[in-house]
């Protein structure tokens, strides 16, 4: 059984993302960038699954910039076996990464494909869910559990109430959530090791994806500020601070 | 424009969360209420719905495939309804989160997630980056596909309207998905994300049994809910759902007492709108203090029950 990881490169996630000051987006020349946390923890869920010989072959896909390799190069790393990188300067959004991954999934045929539940950039927590509906296959979405047997995967997820556990058929789709697994660091070796599998290189054209974007970003702004207010000296001016809020226990 | 809101009901009964989205739709076009469930429960929540302040309509959409909410089932339905409308919105909750984009794929438009404000016909905020950026964006879309954030936005009345209901006719078991279970956590305490005080507790708690000692009797005092960073969650002082933050749940509330909780981006991500923020913290370089309206430098083993005892 083959499984596909797609991982986004986004800005670290130590970074405090700062405002450009003509309002056109947010300044990432310069900054510090990683592989999208959730989809650290979603290679190493497919990575595990691997391990337990639940799987055979991992295949890590990212869309963006050519740096967008380096994400890719540490989920070889990690341990996934090839990886495939979707060339392109734009910036893609969510609905044009899931019809192009459809269409990678089209080629490879994984029984399951993992992401992340959100992209720390955009925020979006869209595109696995996307891409389910676009191969009209089930989703376990916010995943802090996966565990495959036979033709199904059964998937306890974080949801508002609790932990909500469902069962669907494979192929499915599953979005990692904080609490599915603690990534591992990539060994030096394995980092060496990592340049030498195999990453293919393609373009949304050769897809037929069309990317151009349907939402247009007109600002892009800070949040209100949040001035410092004051510190109190003791629990007793804290309790009198509160009090004179209209706080009464 | 026509909108059409998907909504959360338990037990009978319309979530809070679904009159702040109903607010925000309002502000789109005219409101219809989708109230998608099983048998008697769902008929419950369709007469609740109808009463809500600017509802204009409810569809009842009655079958045991919906009862679970999974979104292999409920989002068909909604995509077979959409012919009529201009607009679909959810909140931003785990289940909108889960069905709404669903629903924006096969109706081939981009969905615009957890939107703040609605700034024109098809514009609109959102939070990016854990809220350290705010973008506004318009849509080209025909369609649009929303979720909301509750905090976002005032609750419609509960009580006012009389809209007729509808029953929509139901697509059925997709047979792709199944449900197993739910694990609540049980909790007699105002719910974390409507309630007015919040306290909540970080990773210098120690374990389950410290958090329960300190944070709890505090919260007890003030009739407040609990919540915990992701530190706290991870190492296993409380649940999950427990968790505030860019990944957990966002909350507003008129005080947030954050105790021995370091004040990460993504912690404060899902508090910084808060109305006061109190922090008690014993590094008074935390970060937490750089937003705090009124911060405590001292070990919160000693302030927090001094604290309980005082108020
Ligand atoms: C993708 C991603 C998403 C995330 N999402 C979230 C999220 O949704 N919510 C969230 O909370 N975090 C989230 N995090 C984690 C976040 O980055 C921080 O790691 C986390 O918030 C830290 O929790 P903390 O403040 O409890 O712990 P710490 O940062 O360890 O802080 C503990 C604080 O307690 C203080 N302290 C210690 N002992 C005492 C004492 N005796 N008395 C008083 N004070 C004391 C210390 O001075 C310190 O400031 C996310 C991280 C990532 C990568
Ligand atoms: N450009 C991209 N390349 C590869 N994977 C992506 C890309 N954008 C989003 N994803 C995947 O989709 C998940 C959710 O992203 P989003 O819907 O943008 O919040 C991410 O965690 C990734 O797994």
């Amino acid at each position: 059984m083959k499984i596909l990881v797609p991982v986004k490169r986004v800005i670290d996630y130590n970074v405090k993302p700062r405002v450009k000051p003509d309002g056109s987006g947010v300044d990432i020349a310069n900054v510090k960038m990683s592989m999208n946390p959730f989809d650290e923890i979603a290679v190493e869920e497919a990575v595990r699954l691997k391990e337990a010989g639940k799987a055979d072959e991992v295949i890590a896909v990212s869309i963006g910039a050519p740096k967008s390799k380096d994400v890719l190069r540490t989920a070889l790393a990690m341990g996934a076996d090839r990886a495939i990188l979707i060339q392109t300067e734009a910036e893609v959004e969510p609905l044009a990464v899931a019809k192009i991954l459809k269409a990678v999934a089209a080629e490879e045929n994984p029984q399951l494909i993992i992401l992340g539940k959100q992209a720390i950039d955009d925020d979006s927590n869209q595109t696995g869910q996307m891409l389910a509906a676009l191969i009209d296959r089930p989703q376990g979405t916010f995943a802090s559990k996966v565990e495959i047997d036979g033709d199904h995967v059964t998937v306890t997820r974080e949801v508002d109430d609790g932990l909500e556990t469902v069962k669907l058929a494979l192929p499915a789709i599953v979005t990692a959530d904080l609490r599915l697994n603690e990534p591992r660091y990539a060994s030096l070796p394995n980092i060496m090791k990592a340049k030498k599998k195999p990453m293919d290189e393609k373009t949304p054209e050769d897809y037929g994806v069309d990317i151009t974007a349907r939402l247009k970003t007109l600002k892009v702004a800070e949040p209100p500020v949040r001035q410092a207010g004051e510190k109190v000296g003791s629990v007793d001016e804290l309790v009198a601070k509160l009090k004179a809020l209209g706080v009464n226990a | 424009m026509t909108v059409l809101v998907l909504v959360e009901h338990e037990a009978g009964a319309v979530k809070d969360v679904t009159l702040s989205t109903v607010t925000a739709a309002a502000k789109i076009g005219a409101v219809h209420a989708l109230v998608a469930g099983e048998g008697d429960e769902a008929s419950k929540a369709a007469d609740a719905a109808a009463r809500i302040a600017g509802v204009e309509k409810v569809l009842l959409a009655s079958d045991a495939a919906y009862a679970k909410m999974l979104p292999e089932n409920v989002a068909p339905l909604i995509t077979g309804l959409m012919d009529g409308y201009d607009a679909f919105v959810a909140s931003a909750t785990s289940n909108g989160k889960n069905i709404a984009p669903r629903v924006a794929a096969k109706l081939d438009v981009m969905q615009i997630s957890d939107i703040l404000s609605v700034e024109g016909e098809k514009t609109f905020t959102r939070p990016i980056y854990a809220g350290n950026a705010i973008a506004t964006v318009e849509s080209s879309d025909a369609k649009l596909v929303i979720t909301v954030r509750g905090t976002a936005f005032d609750k419609a009345e509960a009580e006012g309207g009389s809209a007729a209901i509808e029953n929509a006719s139901a697509e059925g078991d997709s047979g792709l998905s199944s449900f197993v279970g739910l694990e609540a956590s049980e909790s007699e305490r105002p719910d974390l994300t409507s309630a007015k005080i919040v306290v909540s507790g970080g990773r210098a708690l120690k374990d389950a049994e410290t958090f329960e000692q300190v944070i709890t009797p505090l919260a007890d005092k003030l009739g407040a809910a609990v919540g915990a960073s992701r530190a706290a969650v991870d190492a296993g002082y409380i649940s999950n759902d427990y968790q505030v933050g860019q990944t957990g749940k966002i909350v507003a509330p008129e005080l947030y007492i954050a105790v021995g909780i370091s004040g990460a981006i993504q912690h404060l991500a899902g508090m910084k709108d808060s109305k006061v923020i109190v922090a008690i913290n014993k590094d008074e370089d935390a970060p937490i203090f750089q937003i705090a309206d009124i911060g405590l430098v001292a070990d919160l083993f000693e302030a927090v029950p001094e604290l309980t005892g005082k108020l």
